[in-house]
Order: C-alpha cells, then sequence, then structure tokens
C-alpha cells in the first residue's frame, strides 16, 4: 500500500473507529517504557484508542495518585516497590486484531496448555460447549489485552453485554461512563487510584433487567511479561432483577521477580438484582525461600445499590507472595444482602492480609461472613474484617464465622475484626476459632493408607468445606485439588 | 512363614527417659489366626496397637517386629497401611467436614496407588460401601456425614469396622472394639469382624473382657501385663480369666 494511501486510510479510521487504529497500526510497540509519568498515561489510552473524556479520568486518577502515600497498615511487608522500574503497559504481539481464536498466537495457547488449563475451560476458550452441558463463557485476558472472548452470540440474544472493558468503552460508553468508578472513587486508595490511572483492560458485564445470565461468566487473567504490573479494571452491573454468576481464575508461570498486580473490581446490583462473584487465585506465590512471586494488591468492592439486591463474594486464594484484598459490600438498598466466603491459604513465605468489609446503610440489610484462613510453613496469614452499621441502618445483620488452621509451628495466624455499630437495632455476631492439625488425625488418617500430604490436604478440605460449598460446582472441584498443590511440602 | 513376627520387643514413649512400656514383648500371628490379647488396663495392649501402626509418639528401643519377613519398624505409617496392617481404634478420630464416603474412598485408592494397583471406579465403590455398609447397619445418611463426628460410641466402632471391610487389611488389630457397645452393638460388630475372618487374614483382637471373645472365638489367647505377654493358651485361657481376674498376673510380675 502507498505510503499516501495509507495514510488516508489511518485518517479515515481515526474518524470512524479510533480504538482500531491504535490498536491495530502500532501493534508492534506493545510495550510503554519502564516508569510512570504522565506520557505513560496518554501511551496507555491512546494505545487504546480511547475517548478524551477517560484519558482525562486517567489523567486525574494520575495526579491523585502523586500525592498517595502507600498503606502500611496490614501485616505484611516487603521491600518498596519502586513505581519507576515498572513496565506499565505490554500487549501480546499479534499481526491481526484478535476477531477469532485463530487469530489467537499458538505461542498463547501453548501456554495455556502449560499451565494446565483444564479441558473444560480451553474448551470453552474454544468456544465448544462443554461436556458437563453447561457452558461457561471466557473472557481470557493475557497480560493486559483481552484476546479472546466466547459465547458473545448466545449472550447477545440474552441481551447480556460481557466483553472487554476497552471495547465497552467504544461500544457502551453510557454505560461505562455511568458506572465506572462509582463503586470505588478515584481516590479510594493508593493502589485503586493506581489503577485508575494506568489499567489495562479487563471484562465488562451488564445484564439487563430481568434478565438471568444463560452462563456462569469466566476470566482468565495471566501475568506472563516479565516486570509487567497488571492492572485489570472489572466492572459488573446487574440491572433490576438480574442474576450473574461470574467466575475469575488465575495461574501464573514461575518468575523470579516480584510482580505488582493492582486490580479493581467494581460490582452494581440494582434493586432484586443478583452477583455471585467467585475467584480461584493461585499466582506464584514466589520460591521455597520467599524469593519472587506476585504482589496482589486489589480492590474488590460490590455496591448494592438496590433494594433487595444481593451480592456475594467467593474466594480461593492461594498463590501470590503477599495478598492485600478485602472484597467488599456496601449494602446500600434496603433488605439487601452481602456475602463473603474465603479461603485463603500461605505456605512458604507468603504473606496474607484478607477479610472483607460489610457496609450496612440500609434498613433491614444482612451479611454473612465465612472465612477459613489456613497457614502452613513460615507463612503469615490475617484475617481483617470491619462489620457497620449506618445510623439508619435499623435492623441490620451481620454474622462472622473466622476460622484459623494452623499447620507446623513457625507460622501464624491473626484475626482482626472491627466491629463499628451506630444503630441500637443492629445484631452482629462474631465467632472465631484457631486450631491445629492435630496429630491424632493425621495419624488417623495415614493408618487408612493416606500419604502425609494427602492426609493434610483430606483434613483442610473438610476445615474449607463451608466455603467449597458455596462455589460453582466445577470451580469447586478444581478449587479442592489446588488446596491440595498449595500445600505441598508444608508437612513432614 | 508367619505373617507376624514380634521378637523381644522393647519400647517406650518418645523423649520420655527410663520408664519402658514394652517390657520385651513377643508374639506370632500366622495367617487365619485369631490372637486375643487381654491384660489389665495400663499394661501397654493400645502401646502394642500403636506401634504396630506406627504411631511416631512411640520409641523402640530393643527387639524387632516383621511383616512376611519385611521390617515392619522401618516403614512408614501409610505403607504399613498398603502392606496391609489395619488398626481398629479404641477411640475413633473425628475429620471435621470431610464425608465419611470420601474419606473411605480416599483411603482406598491411597492404598490402591500404593500397591501399584488402579484405583477403584464410582460404581464398584459405591457397590462395595452399600453391601458392607448393610450388613453392619450403617446408613447412607451416616456416610454422608463427616468422619466420626456426632457418631454415637458403637456408631463409630461399626464405621471401624465398616472401613476394615472396605480396605481388606491382611492384619487386623482391633483395639477394645467392645468398649462402649450395648449387647446388640457387640453382636452386630462381632458379625462384621467374623465375616472377615479368612485363612489369610490374622487377627489381633485386644479387650478387657471376655465377653467379646464369646462373639469373636478366638484361637489363642495371651494374658499381658506390666508390657509383657505373661501367659498363652487357648480360648479356655479367656474363661478362666472371666472367673479368677488379672490379680494373679498382676503380682506375679510386680
Ligand atoms: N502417649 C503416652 N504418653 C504417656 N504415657 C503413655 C502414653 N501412652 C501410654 N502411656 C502409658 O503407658 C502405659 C500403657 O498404656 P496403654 O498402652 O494405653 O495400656 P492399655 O491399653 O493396656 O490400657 C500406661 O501407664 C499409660 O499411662
Ligand atoms: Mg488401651
Amino acid at each position: 500500500m502507498p505510503a499516501v494511501q495509507e495514510t488516508v486510510e489511518q485518517v479515515r479510521s481515526i474518524d470512524v473507529d479510533q480504538y482500531k487504529y491504535g490498536f491495530f497500526t502500532d501493534i508492534e510497540s506493545e510495550k510503554a517504557a519502564k516508569g510512570l509519568t504522565e506520557e505513560t498515561v496518554r501511551f496507555i489510552s491512546a494505545k487504546k484508542g480511547e475517548p478524551e473524556w477517560l484519558l482525562e479520568w486517567r489523567l486525574d486518577a494520575f495526579r491523585r495518585w502523586q500525592t498517595m502515600q502507600e498503606p502500611e497498615w496490614a501485616r505484611v511487608s516487603y521491600p518498596r516497590i519502586d513505581y519507576q522500574d515498572l513496565y506499565y503497559y505490554a500487549a501480546p504481539k499479534a499481526k491481526e486484531g484478535p476477531k477469532s481464536i485463530d487469530d489467537i498466537d499458538p505461542e498463547i495457547l501453548a501456554t495455556y496448555e502449560k499451565l494446565g488449563i483444564p479441558l473444560r475451560e480451553r474448551d470453552a476458550l474454544l468456544g465448544i460447549e462443554s461436556t458437563g452441558g453447561s457452558k461457561v463463557a471466557v473472557d481470557a485476558v493475557f497480560d493486559s489485552v483481552s484476546v479472546a472472548t466466547t459465547f458473545k452470540e448466545e449472550l447477545a440474544k440474552a441481551g447480556v453485554i460481557f466483553m472487554p472493558i476497552s471495547e465497552a468503552v467504544r461500544e457502551y460508553p453510557e454505560l461505562v461512563k455511568k458506572y465506572l468508578g462509582s463503586v470505588v472513587p478515584v481516590t479510594d486508595n493508593f493502589f485503586a487510584t493506581l489503577n485508575s490511572a494506568v489499567f489495562s483492560d479487563g471484562s465488562f458485564v451488564y445484564v439487563p433487567k430481568g434478565v438471568r445470565c444463560p452462563m456462569e461468566l469466566s476470566t482468565y487473567f495471566r501475568i506472563n511479561e516479565r516486570n509487567t504490573g497488571q492492572f485489570e479494571r472489572t466492572l459488573i452491573i446487574a440491572d433490576e432483577g438480574a442474576y450473574v454468576s461470574y467466575l475469575e481464575g488465575c495461574t501464573a508461570p514461575m518468575r523470579d521477580e516480584n510482580q505488582l498486580h493492582a486490580a479493581v473490581v467494581e460490582l452494581v446490583a440494582l434493586a432484586d438484582a443478583e452477583i455471585k462473584y467467585s475467584t480461584v487465585q493461585n499466582w506464584y506465590p514466589g520460591d521455597k525461600d520467599g524469593k519472587g512471586g506476585i504482589f496482589n494488591f486489589v480492590t474488590k468492592r460490590g455496591d448494592c445499590r438496590g433494594d433487595r439486591s444481593k451480592i456475594s463474594w467467593t474466594q480461593v486464594e492461594t498463590g501470590s507472595a503477599i495478598t492485600w484484598k478485602y472484597p467488599s459490600c456496601i449494602l446500600r438498598g434496603d433488605e439487601s444482602r452481602g456475602e463473603f466466603y474465603s479461603i485463603a491459604i500461605s505456605n512458604g513465605y507468603q504473606q496474607v492480609d484478607s477479610g472483607t468489609k460489610m457496609i450496612h446503610l440500609g434498613r433491614n440489610t444482612t451479611s454473612r461472613i465465612i472465612a477459613k484462613g489456613i497457614a502452613a510453613g513460615h507463612s503469615d496469614n490475617t484475617y481483617r474484617g470491619l462489620v457497620s452499621a449506618h445510623r439508619k441502618a435499623t435492623g441490620a445483620r451481620n454474622f462472622t464465622n473466622c476460622d484459623s488452621l494452623l499447620i507446623g509451628d513457625k507460622c501464624g495466624a491473626h484475626t482482626v475484626p472491627y466491629i463499628e455499630s451506630k444503630n441500637s437495632s443492629a445484631q452482629f455476631e462474631h465467632e472465631a476459632t484457631t486450631s491445629k492439625i492435630s496429630e491424632d488425625q493425621m495419624f488417623y488418617c495415614r493408618q487408612r493408607g493416606l500419604s502425609d500430604e494427602e492426609a493434610t490436604a483430606l483434613i483442610v478440605n473438610g476445615f474449607v468445606k463451608d466455603v467449597l460449598q458455596q462455589l460453582p460446582m466445577e470451580f469447586a472441584v478444581e478449587a479442592q485439588k489446588l488446596i491440595s498443590v498449595s500445600l505441598e511440602g508444608s508437612v513432614g | 512363614m508367619a505373617m507376624l513376627e514380634i521378637d523381644n520387643l522393647h519400647a517406650k514413649i518418645e523423649g520420655d527417659e527410663g520408664r519402658e512400656i514394652l517390657k520385651g514383648l513377643s508374639l506370632t500371628v500366622n495367617p487365619g489366626e485369631v490372637h486375643a490379647i487381654m491384660g489389665p488396663n495400663g499394661s501397654g495392649k493400645s502401646t502394642l496397637s500403636y506401634i504396630l501402626a506406627g504411631k511416631e509418639d512411640y520409641e523402640v528401643t530393643d527387639g524387632s517386629v516383621t511383616l512376611d519377613g519385611e521390617d515392619l519398624l522401618e516403614m512408614e505409617i501409610d505403607e504399613r497401611a498398603a502392606k496391609g496392617v489395619f488398626l481398629a481404634f479404641q477411640y475413633p478420630i473425628e475429620v471435621p467436614g470431610v464425608a465419611t464416603m470420601t474419606f473411605l474412598r480416599a483411603a482406598l485408592n491411597a492404598q490402591r496407588r500404593t500397591r501399584g494397583e488402579e484405583e477403584i471406579s464410582t460404581p464398584d465403590f459405591l457397590r462395595l460401601v452399600k453391601d458392607k455398609a448393610g450388613a453392619l447397619g450403617i446408613s447412607q445418611d451416616m456416610l454422608r456425614r463427616g468422619v466420626n463426628v456426632g457418631f454415637s460410641g458403637g456408631e463409630k466402632k461399626r464405621m471401624e469396622i465398616l472401613q476394615m471391610a472396605i480396605l481388606e487389611p491382611k492384619l487386623c488389630i482391633l483395639d477394645e472394639t467392645d468398649s462402649g457397645l450395648d449387647i446388640d452393638a457387640l453382636k452386630v460388630v462381632s458379625e462384621g469382624v467374623n465375616a472377615l475372618r479368612s485363612p489369610d487374614r490374622g487377627m489381633i483382637v485386644i479387650t478387657h473382657y471376655q465377653r467379646l471373645l464369646n462373639h469373636i472365638v478366638p484361637d489363642f489367647v495371651h494374658v499381658m501385663n506390666k508390657g509383657r505377654i505373661v501367659r498363652s493358651g487357648g480360648k479356655e485361657l479367656a474363661l478362666e480369666l472371666e472367673a479368677n481376674g488379672y490379680a494373679e498376673y498382676q503380682q506375679d510380675a510386680a
């Protein structure tokens, strides 16, 4: 194509489709330069061909971030992160934009295979119906850019929007504009603000009024580029009376260097809507000596904006060197309900500081917290939770149960529950236990033929059963395996 | 060759200086034999069963134990289990959250893997459990509940026998399986044990009372006191003990 002709084409495409321009023509230069400046933010935004308002939104976040301090209250310690020594944008190499599975780099598919993604998900990724008859739609995020989106048609039939958020910005700007940052404000916290400035991609889901999403939605986040910060951004909206169940799962290849991950997930449930968000997190936790591993600083929050709405978080956290994560619910609507079911496993030198916040604002709001922490090796595992009732939250109720299990005597488990009630009718109940796997239990299991590790896994799986039951079936099976794998080397 | 050969076994509590619990115990069990071990509380019966199973709290200071000619004391706990050593616990342990069904299957498959055998298929497993559980009067509901959680004493003992029936061990050690059982439960459990008697299986039945031995009739009876077998005989020895008590042996050994 002659140079002039090409320029003409480009100018035309800027008019019709800014995104395509940014994405297609510059694809060979996939990395932003190291470091974070206003230029980096502009680069990312330009890369994605974003509208002016979003660039401004990012820049605003960036300027605020520069004035903020990294939080230090969590029970985790790690070397200072040099934010100028990281990359903030990386995309997989591709000749063409990802239109279908054929466009996906076979190398990337090979990596999925190496990560041991079960056939079920691979099928889903390839758009094949799974054997169980149920369908799983996968919006795969590889490094920072979504490379495959499937089941679009069936979802479209139901009116469900499920796409990379970068695409939603172009196709549904009004929806994105309305809800982005409405649950986690730009200035919410250091990591969320950073994410707002440099977020790369993530999922966008909108389920229209009265629609029950016809399948479980699933996204795989992968980290594959050395030194690349990961700043996923997910936004899920369930309109009045809608229902959606979303699954997020992660694994990562071995890494020497620490990798920063600061995701933001926002959920909005309008009146009578329900969102179920499940996570299995298995990023590289570092080696036996605590070297390497992912720093996982995540802000996840759901807003039960409408009356009788419900948001339920279920998480199985086994990976990352450091986890700093408090999926929360703002119970704004009357009679709304928030749930948090968590399994957090730490081994080796992992540090976990995780929990939830249940903010009761509306009348007769209810919440339930079941947190199971398992600490092994030299790890530290903290549950940190806040349950609060606003002065108008008449009849608010919470039930919290935090159980910690210690494996070995070099690890630590801590429970830090905060309770604030400004309404005398609020009823908050809290139970907590800390225990060890007893030698008698181990002996009993091993006498029946189980190895040290099998026995530990079995006992732990029993300990977390209440939470595993909350996961969708196929995820629960995987999670169970993951628990065994992550406890390898914790005994003997 | 004898299946189990215990020769001059001395043992003490791990880390505890001095006091021996087993003080030169010898016992031979051949395939097909049922040996009863009787004796007063504290004589070391449970200790013997734990040492055979490989519990780590004890230290063998002298003597040897072989199973089919192999050094049993060198083996890991689960290795012994895979080789066919089964201990029915005096006090079965609870494993909350682990359905009994799941536990049974995990145990059976773990043993099979260790022996290099294939895992059992789901239909075969379900059939096996249904069969054996039915005979022991164990309900489906119990099988769904956590291992031993909320079970009555009798239920726990029946569950031990169910595990034994499913794992089909070579050497069964029953530690006071009769304790805490009423007469009906005792019958059910005894029938379960008797059903498992076979020419290639050996059993050690530990009990304080003769009563159990009316139901599980032993080939040999041994009296244990202060860490030793002080007398051995046929099944009639149990009746003699029932009539005279242990006093005579306790004096002898003192
Ligand atoms: N783990 C242990 N720690 C301390 N003492 C023990 C332990 N196990 C057994 N003993 C002691 O060893 C002796 C034998 O106990 P045990 O084997 O339970 O006898 P039995 O089963 O015949 O009643 C008793 O004096 C008991 O207190
Ligand atoms: Mg005893």
